[in-house]
């Protein structure tokens, strides 16, 4: 499967120019920009892994794209996220999420059923990754790159 | 001045038996002050031949809070200078011949606390048939923060509702199921599972899908939760479908609510048929049960859409607001129902922003204070598709769920392609705005240069591409902006 997730999931994977430009765009609506990482992609699973303290007071990019690099260079084989954070008053919430790496293979999900009376079920979305612990789940290097179409 | 039944005042006192002008019994005050604790309407009055306008806005005033037709003693038992509506300010509506715009202020013991349809039955309640106008409107109101503490709003609102479904920095994108009466449940539900896995947040019912022969609610639920269900297995994304809990009985509505939260919806949808009441009870349902509360306006346009009579659309989007809907129908600008630019920004601003400005030019006419109260999600559906992404999203902004009914479901390559199609378009519209580029100007080439990698959109903008619906509004503002030097 390929998982959707971020606000650019259905496009080509960005290259490191693209997410320099999102992480810009950013920076310029004065949004503080984080990274974090998981080998739990579950959707319900909020709380990924923090590379770091969300980088405030930055003007440029670089800074950001070093810590990207540097999360993928310790965890190859996970999911990325870099996330920008709106703290204005009434928003107070994530303003722009998108993915900047994914494991190179990706299990995806089992749907559990719970049935009971009345033709009605329980529903549970199982990862299949999450069968082996965690930092055992995702093996070789994930990739960012996108392929040429 | 003659009074609205015909007859002369002459020197009659307040409080002589018999029929006074409204005006002369103190519903007309031009001097009067408005507190900030008042709730403040503004009608377009349009009096019969021969009545007075300033009479008329006090006929209004006074029909909408504490007159009769004659003076009755029993007034003197009140303190009632206190309870009567003062109408402070009378102008003849722009560019309207025979329109008057009347302001009216009333004070805040008029109302019960929290109460949608006690505010409705004064403001609304019999004025609207009154003989002496020939037509009303109620074009705005401004709820004093005073009330408005006395509601709870939206359950959950944008910034909730964005992290409960971890969806940020983009638009949502849903698709209501046609066609909307007939399919059985399990065909119903087969679109559901195509257009979600496809790439759609949400699918939606209609607003008359509520339990007929042809497909029974609880079969529609079940079926409808196995389609979304087996999307978010195969996305990863969380997913939902409004079911329609409209029923005749609120407890009917209450038994269909139960039921989708017990098979985990994340939301539940009503018709505004239900009625303020029965809307302020599944607001309070989905506070309680932590499911997103979807609103179809089913019906506004029988008293929204006739610029003299009725009552203008953002007055509903602010009762919706304080009734405690998470989302709301609101326009599409650019699709097949009413809606003009500015007149459709004035209710999205109304439904997002916490502080919204008065803006005559928007058909906002008093500044208004949600004082944090939830934001509502507006919802725009109703003949848009996907080679219009970039004139939505610059009309429309981000915090908006656009709906492509027709512009998923009638896809040729199939459901989960015309999903796909809008997905791909709402996010390269969304990546090329963020880059700063004109994606206003560039829209069309943006979402050609996807369609080169993706097949779905090049097919969605070859049938559809050049596909408008280009006809004047019946309800724009008074106030046109003109061309400045």
């Amino acid at each position: 499967m390929y998982l959707r997730h971020g606000a650019f999931s259905y496009l080509p994977a960005l290259t490191e120019d693209e997410i320099a430009a999102q992480v810009r765009y950013a920076l310029l609506n004065g949004w503080p920009v984080s990274v974090e990482y998981t080998d739990d992609p579950h959707p319900r699973n909020v709380y990924w892994e923090l590379w770091g303290l969300p980088m405030f007071d930055l003007h440029e990019p670089d800074g950001v794209m070093r810590e990207i690099s540097a999360c993928r260079a310790a965890f190859p084989a996970h999911y990325v996220r870099v996330l920008a954070y709106d703290a204005r008053l009434h928003r107070q919430t994530i303003a722009l999420s998108f993915l900047a790496q994914r494991p190179a293979a990706e299990p995806g999900f089992r749907l559990d059923r719970s049935e009971s009376g009345g033709r009605a079920q329980r529903y549970g979305v199982h990862s299949y990754a999450t069968g082996a612990p965690a930092g055992a789940r995702y093996h070789g290097a994930g990739y960012h790159v996108p392929e040429e179409p | 001045m003659s009074n609205i039944c015909g007859n002369e005042d002459g020197e009659q006192a307040r409080w002589d038996p018999g029929v006074h002008s409204y005006a002369s019994m103190g519903y007309y005050e031009p001097d009067y002050q408005p507190k900030d604790t008042d709730v403040l309407a503004l009608f377009r009055v349009t009096p019969q031949p021969g009545v007075d306008p300033v009479e008329a806005a006090a006929a209004v005033a006074g029909e909408s809070s504490t007159a009769t037709w004659t003076v009755v003693w029993t007034d003197r038992l009140t303190a009632n200078t206190h309870y009567q509506a003062k109408c402070y300010q009378v102008t003849p509506a722009p560019g309207r011949h025979g329109e008057y715009l009347a302001y009216i202020a009333y004070d805040l013991d008029l109302f019960e606390e929290g109460s949608i349809a006690n505010l409705t039955s004064s403001i609304i309640g019999n004025v609207f048939g009154f003989k002496p106008l020939a037509a009303l409107r109620l074009e705005d109101m401004r709820i004093p923060v005073a009330y408005v503490k006395t509601f709870l709003g939206p359950a959950h609102g944008i910034v909730v509702e964005r992290e409960i479904l971890g969806k940020y920095g983009r638009p949502l994108l849903g698709a209501t199921i046609k066609p909307k009466l007939g399919l059985s449940a399990r065909n119903y539900g087969r679109v559901v599972y195509e257009a979600c896995r496809g790439g759609l947040d949400f699918t939606k019912d209609d607003e008359n899908i509520n339990s007929q022969p042809f497909m029974r609610w609880r079969d529609r639920f079940l079926y409808c939760l196995e389609g979304v269900n087996r999307a978010v297995e195969q996305t990863g994304e969380i997913k939902g479908h409004y079911l329609n809990i409209t029923a005749a009985t609120v407890e009917d509505m209450y038994e269909r609510a139960e039921f989708a939260k017990e098979l985990g919806s994340v939301v539940v949808m009503v018709d505004l048929t239900v009625g303020y009441t029965a809307m302020q009870s599944m607001a309070r349902w989905a506070r309680a049960n932590g499911v997103l509360l979807h609103l179809h306006r089913a019906g506004h346009s029988t008293y929204t859409r006739q610029k003299t009579h009725g009552v203008s659309f953002r007055v509903i989007a602010k009762w919706c607001r304080l009734i405690g809907v998470d989302h709301l129908h609101a326009g599409t600008v650019v699709g097949k129902l009413e809606g003009d630019p500015a007149t459709t920004r004035g209710f999205y601003d109304t439904l997002r922003l916490d502080h919204v400005p008065a803006n005559p030019r928007n058909g906002i006419y008093f500044d208004q204070d949600w004082a944090s109260l939830a934001a509502v999600m507006p919802v725009a559906s109703g003949g848009i598709h996907a080679g219009q992404m970039h004139q939505l999203i610059d009309l429309l902004g981000e915090d908006v769920i656009l709906q492509f009914g027709g512009g998923t479901i009638g896809h040729p390559l199939g459901i989960a392609a015309g999903a796909e199609a809008n997905r791909v378009a709402l996010e390269a519209v969304i990546k090329a705005r963020n880059e700063g580029r004109d994606f206003v100007k560039e829209g069309p080439d943006i979402l050609r240069e996807a369609a080169q990698w993706n097949r779905p959109l090049e097919v969605a903008l070859a049938t559809w591409g050049d596909v408008t619906f280009n006809y004047a509004a019946t309800d724009a503002p008074d106030v046109v902006p003109t061309a400045s030097a």
